[in-house]
């Protein structure tokens, strides 16, 4: 009898969606992969499920509150919470910013940026608030595993996701975790 | 100034500007008319450094917010003067001991505008602690004895002598004296070099200090029998530049061996052949003392350390074979050869012979310079230096071991201890986290930056340690701590990295109920640490 299909978690924080087009690179591979697992809420997909997950796999850092509060969430959601990506693992590109302030930052682009007509930092309360530095996900959770790479290799998936449903320690080959 | 210095020495802008950053004491603006250093080890800490800092900036704020190039407040790691903590330098000279009072009158003095030269000398005060003696302290060594011995004897004897006695080296290492001399004494091409290693950049270490005002013309000694026995002509005093006070009395007592014929052209005459010593100053960097970063920064460039082998008895200072040795090596190996290895082979153990100078310091009645036998128990030396409720001991520095009570029974000596000479105290009223806090700041400042693991090791431990201290880091975050410091161990260039993550062990191991204690078991208060990392954004919407 094959095992029960682990429910997937996947989310974009500050990110570009890189690491999800990666995913998405499995291309015919995710037909192997729909009989192991289910993606339940996933910007690929519409549903939106609360409920209990076996693995949630987080692109992008923390750049804003709403970020932190959703990771906390993820982190209470999933049984193993994997950081995936040089941003989820280190702030990546977003976290450049870290050597300026927020303060410096919003007004280089809002106050002084090229072509700003009404210059103004934006203040609508739906805004959520920057955070004061770019932060990778281990600084404020637990992380279980981390895809390196810019984004991770399609493959980088595959291994790590069957691996966990086989219920083996995941260990990414050479190619998968070397870039150079 | 820059380009200047470049072009009088053909070298590109770049070199000099990379020689400046690498060395903490060299800079591209203009000294400020009153340059302070703060020692920052654990030990200055302890005697209250942070408030006397924040009292002489308080009392100069007026003249330094009128004219920052009159005075300066800085930092640096350890002045080695834990004997006489806190301490600091200003313009290089030591202010020793430091307490309100004193600052005070430096305070004034420095409004007044007066000169070095015109400040009482009593603020410049560096006692000399010699607390106890033994088999070399308490010797006369008359200039030349040793020498004497070498012409009747041979560089062959002289040479079986050394290794009959088994010295080994008092820098850090161990290694045997006169494998290193004879390795470089069967070297047949190439001018040799004699080089003494007088950076003493460990924090809580100030024998070699000691030995250099008291006992400088032993190191001559010991320098020159080095050189006639390798067969070295010219010889190099590397003295770290937090020393340099010590400049004058040491160019004097090397005259007087000039003129009374026992180094430089005189010699020639005396024993046939000739040797004379320069002595060359660091510019504050620990990682110099590393042998091979020494030699580098002795040719003038950043202080890195080499690929080795070769070693320098092969390849050393300009590539030639050179020996490079500890002054405490010098004046043992000079000793010895006076007086025969009879006495020295009966003290100490049976890999450890002889005696060890140890720099004693922090909580105890007696800090100074003690002389032991190998094999004495921390225990026994605690008692004599008169330490009580004694929490931990920190031996040879920083990158040694820290070690709780239920270790004071090891014993001094290379099978147990290791090889260098300070040992640092703490009383039960001591916070052990902010004693490791303080060493692995040293490291993350002094790595030198060339290989990663220890270039972003110290950096992580750094950081590791500052949560674990606002109890912030969790149970599973102490193993990667762990393992950053294992990595450390094996894959750093030099010893700085390979060791810089000795004393997180031993408190992770050794002191279990310390660290259980300042592990965050709550869970992280995630709502106080994110109202904290919005505080720019919500000033920002309120204005
Ligand atoms: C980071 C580092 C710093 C060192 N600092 C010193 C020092 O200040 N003084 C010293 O004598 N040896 C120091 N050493 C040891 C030297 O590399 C070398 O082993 C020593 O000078 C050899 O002399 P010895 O055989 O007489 O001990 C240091 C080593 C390392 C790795
Ligand atoms: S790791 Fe690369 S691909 Fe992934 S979110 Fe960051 S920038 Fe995009
Ligand atoms: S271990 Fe540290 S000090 Fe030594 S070479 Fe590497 S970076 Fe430099």
């Amino acid at each position: 009898m094959s095992k029960a299909k682990l429910k997937i978690l996947t989310s974009s924080l500050a990110g570009c969606f890189g690491c999800h087009m990666s995913l998405l690179d499995m291309d015919e591979r995710w037909l192997e992969l729909a009989d192991l697992v289910e993606l339940v809420r996933s910007p690929l997909v519409d549903t939106r499920s609360q409920s209990r997950c076996d693995i949630g796999l987080i692109e992008g850092g923390l750049c804003n509150e709403e970020n932190i509060h959703l990771l906390l969430e993820f982190r209470e959601q999933c049984k193993i919470l994997v950081a995936v990506g040089a941003c989820a693992i280190n702030g990546g590109v977003p976290a450049l910013r870290n050597r300026y302030s927020v303060a410096d930052c919003l007004e280089a682009v809002y106050l002084h940026g090229l072509n700003v007509t009404q210059p103004q930092i934006p203040s609508d309360a739906e805004l959520p608030l920057l955070t004061d530095k770019v932060y990778p996900l281990q600084e404020w959770v637990k992380v279980d595993y981390s895809l390196p790479g810019c984004p991770p290799p399609a493959d980088a998936f595959f291994q790590l996701i069957s691996a966990l449903h086989d219920g083996r320690e995941p260990d990414l080959n050479y190619v998968n975790r070397h870039f150079d | 100034m820059i380009v200047s210095i470049a072009n009088e020495y053909s070298v590109p802008v770049s070199e000099v500007r990379a020689i400046i950053d690498f060395y903490h004491f060299l800079s591209d603006k203009k000294n400020a008319d009153y340059h302070f250093y703060f020692s920052n080890n654990i030990i200055d800490k302890m005697a209250h450094s942070d408030l006397l800092v924040l009292q002489l900036g308080e009392r100069l704020n007026s003249i330094i917010q009128q004219d920052p190039s009159r005075v300066c407040l800085d930092e640096t790691s350890c002045i080695g003067l834990a004997d006489h903590a806190p301490a600091a330098l200003v313009n290089g000279r030591p202010l020793p001991a430091l307490n309100p009072q004193s600052i005070e009158e430096v305070a004034e003095l420095v409004a007044l505008g007066r000169p070095l030269d015109h400040w009482p000398a009593h603020l410049f005060q560096v006692r000399t602690r010699i607390c106890r003696r033994s088999w070399l302290l308490n010797m006369s060594l008359p200039p030349g004895e040793s020498l004497l011995s070498w012409q009747t004897k041979g560089s062959a004897t002289i040479l079986q002598e050394l290794q009959a006695s088994q010295l080994r080296g008092r820098g850090g290492a161990g290694f045997a004296t006169a494998l290193k001399w004879r390795s470089c004494e069967e070297q047949h091409s190439g001018e040799k070099y004699v080089i003494c290693n007088a950076d003493e950049g460990e924090p809580g270490t100030f024998k070699d200090r000691v030995m250099l005002s008291e006992h400088s013309d032993w190191l001559w000694e010991g320098m020159t029998l080095c050189a006639a026995t390798v067969g070295a002509s010219k010889g190099f005093l590397y003295l770290r530049a937090e020393y340099a006070y010590l400049l004058p009395q040491l160019e004097t007592s090397l005259q007087v061996r000039r003129d009374t014929g026992w180094l430089g052209a005189a010699l020639k005459e005396r024993l046939g052949f000739e040797f004379d010593i320069q002595i060359v100053l660091g510019a504050g960097a620990y990682i110099c003392g590393e042998e091979s970063a020494l030699l580098e920064s002795l040719e003038g460039k950043r202080g890195i350390p080499r690929i080795r082998p070769p070693f320098p008895t092969i390849s050393g200072y300009l590539r030639q074979p050179t020996v490079v040795n500890n002054v405490e090596t010098f004046i043992h190996a000079a000793a010895i050869i006076s007086k025969g290895s009879d006495s020295f082979l009966q003290l100490g153990t049976t890999q450890s012979k002889g005696t060890q100078l140890l720099s004693i310091s922090g909580d105890c009645q007696r800090p100074g310079v003690y002389e032991y036998a190998f094999g004495e128990t921390v225990e026994q030396i605690l008692s004599d230096c008169g330490a009580d409720e004694v929490q931990a001991v920190q031996i040879g520095g920083p990158s040694g071991q820290l070690l709780g009570p239920q270790s004071f029974h090891l014993t001094l000596g290379y099978e147990a201890l290791g090889g260098s000479g300070s040992l640092m105290i703490f009383n039960h009223r001591r916070s052990l986290i902010e004693v490791v806090n303080n060493f692995t700041n040293f490291f993350a400042f002094e790595s030198c930056g060339f290989c990663t693991p220890c270039r972003v090791g110290t950096a992580l431990n750094q950081r590791m340690l500052t949560r674990l201290h606002l109890k912030q880091l969790r149970q599973h975050e102490i193993q990667l701590l762990e393992e950053s410091v294992r990595l450390m161990q094996n894959s750093s260039h030099c010893g700085l990295g390979q060791s810089a993550g000795n004393s997180i062990l031993n408190l992770l191991h050794d002191f279990p109920e310390t660290v259980e204690q300042l592990l965050n078991t709550i869970g992280d208060d995630n709502e106080a640490r994110l109202v904290q990392a919005l505080q720019p954004a919500v000033q920002l919407r309120k204005s």
